[in-house]
């Protein structure tokens, strides 16, 4: 890789400082955040619809740029280093057709590293170690239309896993897949070895893969701790519009 | 919901040596074959047949089902429509004349009308073959090392990604008014034609917003993979000694028939 080199070695995967960001019309969607992943940890972000959850995650990579500091592996983004800390950082989006856009599943994978700069044995062998990865082998030469919603997910998610980030910031994995899907999927994430952040509704997702879970609303973090600490505390959730069930 | 929209894919999946031929000959191929046929005489049968040959060859050696190449060429049928007038319009020894309108109907305007049905139908039948034959992302593969420029190539391959999710959402979009378009007996229902319109014009706008906000989403989550501003496309397969002769072998025959149309 060229130019900055992101430095693994440091304990702190993501330190999100004073995060504040208005869209154009206005709205206030994060108002201040702070936020410190360390190296390998599984997070959960929950929060109502409109907390802010998606807006976070766009900052991780820099799509969006707010006031405030995002700092990924010891690095601060800066606009003259977001290509090169933005491979850390995979960005799965929760709609799969979003994230795929080429004509075929190959071509998709080997977006990232195809635009990296590798040269092409590499290219292909990482989109070939990726789909591994999420057990798509086989499917290289087929359209993203033709494949189910299940399939799109985990074919989304090896888009990234061919960039080999360090952080995998995930937006809503499950939401809408059969239970069967559902099952494979987190059966994926729970070998995937990423620092990782979660956005999601799916509470036994979150119970049964996420040691710690961060609550959002209106734009801020009401609770972090320990996933099993909050996810037993009624009156947050229930103040927050949050149901364990 | 799954829908399913009724319109797009034209690749049939086959192992067959037409199949597995490179885009990059057939492509070409086919562009060179329609030139030939559009350059061929008019009314000279004997070398439209002798064009039609290798169409019949692709066919067999394809493994198509003759009656979906068939049903596909009736793309060619509105020709029909533009071509008819020139029966009538060209000079020459008559036919028939239309007993009220006082048209008359020429020899040669016949000849013409039949001449451009043919050419047409055979060029759409090519077309065909190659879309039945060859998936699209090869094509668009083909079309980039053939040339064509990148940002085009990429803007037609979105084009044909989004193509399939936009026609689900319009799909989605009528399924959810039909299921609001109740009737009671004794009363009219639908509405005036102009609400009608209106309730149309709302859903394409409703679509065109989705459709913009989604190209942001689709945009975004090309930066997060690095996208830069200059399209970038995978190589392409090495080339096989076997499609070029074919290519240069067909090239070959189709200018032999065109000389020979000649003299």
């Amino acid at each position: 890789m060229l130019g900055t080199r992101v430095d693994t070695a440091v304990e702190t995967a993501v330190e999100v400082t004073g995060l504040r960001f208005a869209y154009p019309d206005g709205l206030e969607a994060l108002c201040g955040v702070d936020l410190t992943l360390r190296r390998g940890e599984k997070v959960a972000l929950l929060g109502p619809n409109g907390a802010g959850k998606s807006t976070l995650l766009l900052h991780l990579n820099g799509i969006l740029r707010g006031k405030g500091r995002v700092r990924i592996g010891g690095v601060t983004l800066r606009p003259d280093n977001l290509a090169q800390v933005r491979a850390q950082v995979g960005l799965v989006f929760e709609n799969p057709d979003d994230q795929l856009f080429s004509p075929t599943v190959l071509e998709d994978v080997a977006y990232g590293p195809l635009y990296m700069g590798l040269p092409r044995e590499e290219v292909l062998q990482r989109a070939a170690r990726a789909l591994a990865q999420v057990g798509m082998t086989g499917f290289e030469e087929r359209s993203p239309h033709r494949l189910s919603l299940g399939q799109k997910k985990r074919i989304a998610i090896a888009t990234v896993l061919s960039m080999q980030p360090a952080i995998l910031a995930l937006d809503e994995p499950t939401a809408s897949l059969d239970p069967r899907a559902r099952r494979e999927l987190i059966h994926l994430l729970r070998e995937l070895p990423q620092t990782m952040l979660v956005s999601t509704h799916d509470i036994p997702l979150v119970r049964n893969l996420l040691p710690r879970t961060v609550v959002m609303d209106g734009g801020v973090i009401v609770a972090d701790g320990e996933t099993q600490a909050i996810l037993s505390d009624a009156a947050l959730l229930a103040a927050h519009g949050l149901d364990v069930y | 919901m799954a829908v399913r929209v009724p319109f797009g894919e034209r690749y049939l999946a086959g192992r067959s040596a037409i199949h597995t031929a490179d885009a990059r000959v057939k492509l070409p191929a086919t562009l060179a074959y329609i030139f030939a046929v559009t350059l061929t005489p008019v009314g000279h049968w004997p070398a439209l047949v002798l064009l039609a040959l290798p169409l019949v060859a692709a066919l067999a050696f394809s493994g198509l089902s003759p009656l979906v190449v068939l049903r596909r060429s009736a793309l060619a049928l509105p020709f029909i429509l533009a071509a008819v007038p020139l029966m009538f319009t060209k000079e020459g020894e008559t036919l028939f004349s239309m007993p009220l309108l006082g048209w008359t109907a020429s020899r040669e305007g016949l000849e013409a009308v039949l001449s451009i049905l043919t050419k047409s139908w055979l060029s759409v039948v090519a077309v065909v073959i190659l879309t039945a034959t060859t998936p699209a992302a090869e094509l668009l593969r083909a079309a980039r090392t053939l040339g064509l420029p990148r940002l085009l190539v990429a803007t037609v391959s979105f084009m044909y990604r989004y193509l399939f999710v936009i026609g689900e959402e319009a799909l989605r979009l009528m399924r959810a008014r039909d299921s609001r378009s109740a009737r009671l007996p004794g009363h009219k229902a639908g509405g005036s034609l102009g609400s009608r319109a209106r309730v149309l014009g709302n859903m394409v706008g409703s679509l065109f917003l989705r459709t913009y906000e989604r190209s942001e989403r689709v945009y975004a989550a090309m930066q997060a993979r690095g996208y830069d501003g200059e399209p970038r496309f995978l190589w392409g397969r090495a080339w096989r000694l076997i499609d070029v002769t074919l290519a240069v072998a067909l090239v070959a025959y189709l200018s032999g028939v065109e000389v020979y149309a000649r003299y």
